[in-house]
């Protein structure tokens, strides 16, 4: 084997992990658009999230300055991500951390299987984490007998409710106070029968729950927001407690990272500290922010682990284009303000990482080919580049993406598809006076075949699907201007 | 081969020959150095549900006792004893077990940084502030703030910390936006949080 073909960015592999969906986008989607419920809980709390953030972002008077030094910091970052990763390395191995360099989610979650079963403990407290949700952690650890708890109160909803997440930060909101109450009560043992959907006696029940399992889990499993290659520091942000908790209490912390997360230096954390709990949770800073480099003796966790994982990130790299989908720090503004995601939900994008940045992150990650629907999950309108708080142009990116599923479509197949046939007939139409005039015309015949919005007949008609085909009018420009 | 030159290799590779290089990062938000302005603290404070106290130093004690009197408190072990009333019962954290500090009703800590703007309270594990597991598990955290140690934004909170000492930054009591987001005030962290601000 040469060195060259052994160094080939490489996608996340198949059959582990939750990167793809079992369907298409357009199949899951109508499912979603059926559910009046969801559709209701999800208007609610986008609603309200983006008037939260909107208030706190009109505070900061450099905002925008702010964003583009967080765009320029991840861009430095990742023309320079081998040698970070290499300083990061060096800084945690000095503070009395272990790193670990995971190939792929199959090579992560031996790692961290391997470490759990070296403490003998056969249970794991987890802070919420979009890593080990990409990997599949806990259904790897699930499969070699150990108990992972999830202690995020949203990913507790989910867990309990053997469901699936459906927003980055948020897991459970596709679900309302009422349904988690029900979920409460079937799933939580010993819970109060009394309990009501009070979102404050929601949260203290889980708190009773979870209390126990706190102290005596000697074995924690986090994400990162942030690693300062300069100084090995690990940042996590989060609301309840929960983290903290897991970071402080038990002897062995396990932390998987997904390589991309890096700023170069301590300084770096001020421009993202102010802006991800702002466009993220709509407020000034969020509850909790731990920062630990490496071992503390006497204070938290003993030992430490650090897992950095690629899992399809150097393919991203390696796109021009994309590669600014690694900026991401996954404060799900994009969800919030998508008027496709307010609408279907996250899970019909299949993926762990839904809404717009899912839609170029996802297919990124895997190939376009197994994530193919998902750059068209966009009406192109532009709503999540301005929100986003790293500027990333995530609309030149699902256009970048789309170019590149219709080439792979045309290498792949020896006949052209519907669409493209039917876009070059277009393009010679409209080349040619006489033609494009007479196509008037025939589709003025149209206005008295059937009732409008009916759709095009097979093959065309997966284009009217989810377009209204326009009325042609009863007389064109050109007729208008003749008579003139 | 290994995975780190596994993946280090696939890095290079996808980043090409020649990489391009990396622009220089414009910095041209507020840096630090702004003024202070103790009102907006407090007003933040306030507005993320922490109880806000102002007093002389040698007004601590009463506003401890008014909050924790006849409870038991854990302290670490460089708070000054000044700051507790005879009406607490002191613990002091020299390696205490787990249960034992969770038992406890309060906490009362100095700290080392508040930032104005976003109204935080950030802990570096000094020997007032002590381990970080002494401010979380109690369901009270009284924290004694001096004024010379409230800085206008988060740029100069980073200039005045390190990365030597874990660091606990703190916004207001436990709480969550999992549900309908909406932001409900306690959950696994201290549910009521007490900022005493005292002169320097």
């Amino acid at each position: 084997m040469s060195e060259i073909f052994l160094g080939m960015p490489a996608t996340a592999p198949r059959g582990v992990g939750n990167l793809r969906g079992d369907e298409p986008f357009p199949v899951a989607a109508r499912r979603s658009l059926a559910d009046a419920q969801l559709r209701r809980n999800l208007g609610h709390a986008t609603a309200t999230i983006r008037a939260k953030s909107a208030a706190v972002i009109d505070e900061v008077p450099d905002w925008q300055e702010l964003r583009e030094a967080g765009r320029a910091i991840k861009t430095d970052v990742m023309a320079r991500l081998p040698e970070l990763l290499a300083q990061l390395e060096v800084a945690v191995t000095a503070a009395g951390g272990t790193v670990h360099w995971a190939a792929d989610a199959v090579e992560a979650n031996r790692i961290v299987t391997d470490l759990v079963r070296a403490t003998g403990s056969d249970r794991v407290m987890k802070v919420k984490s979009m890593a080990t949700q990409e990997i599949g952690l806990n259904e790897a650890l699930e499969a070699a007998g150990i108990e992972a708890v999830e202690t995020d109160l949203a990913e507790l909803i989910v867990q309990l409710g053997r469901d699936k997440p459906s927003h980055i930060l948020v897991p459970a909101i596709h679900r309302n106070r009422a349904e988690i109450r029900e979920i409460f009560l079937r799933e939580m043992p010993g819970v109060d029968p009394a309990l009501t959907d009070e979102p404050a006696i929601l949260a203290a029940a889980a708190r009773r729950h979870l209390r126990r399992t706190f102290l005596s889990t000697r074995v924690a499993v986090s994400g990162a927001n942030f690693a300062v290659a300069e100084t090995g520091t690990l940042a996590v942000v989060e609301s309840e407690g929960n983290g903290r908790m897991c970071l402080t209490l038990p002897d062995t912390l396990i932390t998987v990272m997904g390589i991309e997360k890096l700023v170069p230096t301590w300084a770096d954390l001020e421009v993202f500290l102010q802006l991800l709990p702002r466009a993220s949770t709509g407020e000034r800073m969020n509850p909790y922010t731990s920062m630990w480099t490496g071992v503390t003796p006497g204070d938290g966790p003993q030992e430490f682990h650090l897992v950095l994982l690629d899992n399809g990130r150097s393919a991203v790299l390696a796109d021009e284009v994309g590669r600014q989908a690694l900026h991401c720090i996954r404060c799900s503004a994009c969800l919030n303000v998508c008027p496709v995601y307010e609408r279907t939900g996250g899970h019909a994008y299949g993926s762990v990482y839904p809404g717009p940045i899912g839609a170029v992150l996802s297919p990124q990650l895997t190939g376009v080919e197994d994530n193919a629907s998902l750059p068209y999950a966009s009406s192109l309108c532009g709503a999540c580049f301005d929100a986003c708080p790293v500027m990333i142009d995530i609309p030149s990116i699902l256009v970048h993406l789309r170019a590149q599923h219709t080439a792979a479509y045309r290498s792949d197949h020896r006949l052209p598809s519907a669409e493209a046939v039917t876009m070059a007939a277009a393009a010679y139409t409209m080349d040619h006076r006489p033609l494009y005039e007479a196509a008037q015309r025939a589709a003025r015949a149209s206005r008295f075949v059937g009732r409008r919005g009916g759709g095009l007949p097979p093959p065309l008609s997966g284009w009217t699907i989810g377009r209204d085909l326009p009325q042609p009018p009863p007389q064109t420009f050109r007729e208008w201007w003749a008579q003139r | 081969m290994t995975s780190r030159e596994l993946i280090l290799g696939r890095l290079r590779a996808a980043l090409g020959a020649t990489p391009t290089t990396p622009e220089a990062v414009a910095r041209s938000y507020r840096p630090a150095g702004g003024a202070v302005d103790l009102d907006v603290l407090v007003h933040r404070l306030t507005d993320y549900r922490a109880t806000v106290h102002r007093c002389s130093d040698g007004e601590v004690a009463q506003v401890v006792d008014a909050v924790l009197g006849g409870r038991r408190v854990v302290v670490p072990p460089g708070l000054p004893r000044r700051w507790l009333p005879d009406s607490v019962e002191v613990l002091t954290d020299d390696n205490l077990p787990t249960a034992e500090i969770a038992a406890a009703d309060g906490v009362v800590t100095a700290a080392a940084v508040a930032v104005a703007e976003t109204g935080t309270v950030i802990l570096d594990a000094g020997v007032d502030q002590g381990r970080r597991l002494v401010t979380l598990l109690p369901d009270v955290h009284i924290c004694v703030l001096r004024t010379d140690q409230v800085v206008a934004g988060v740029p100069d909170a980073l200039a005045r910390l390190g990365p030597d000492r874990p660091l606990t930054w703190i916004s207001g009591p436990s709480a969550t936006s999992d549900i309908e987001l909406n932001r409900v005030e306690g959950v696994h962290g201290p549910r009521h949080l007490h900022v005493v601000i005292v002169p320097a």
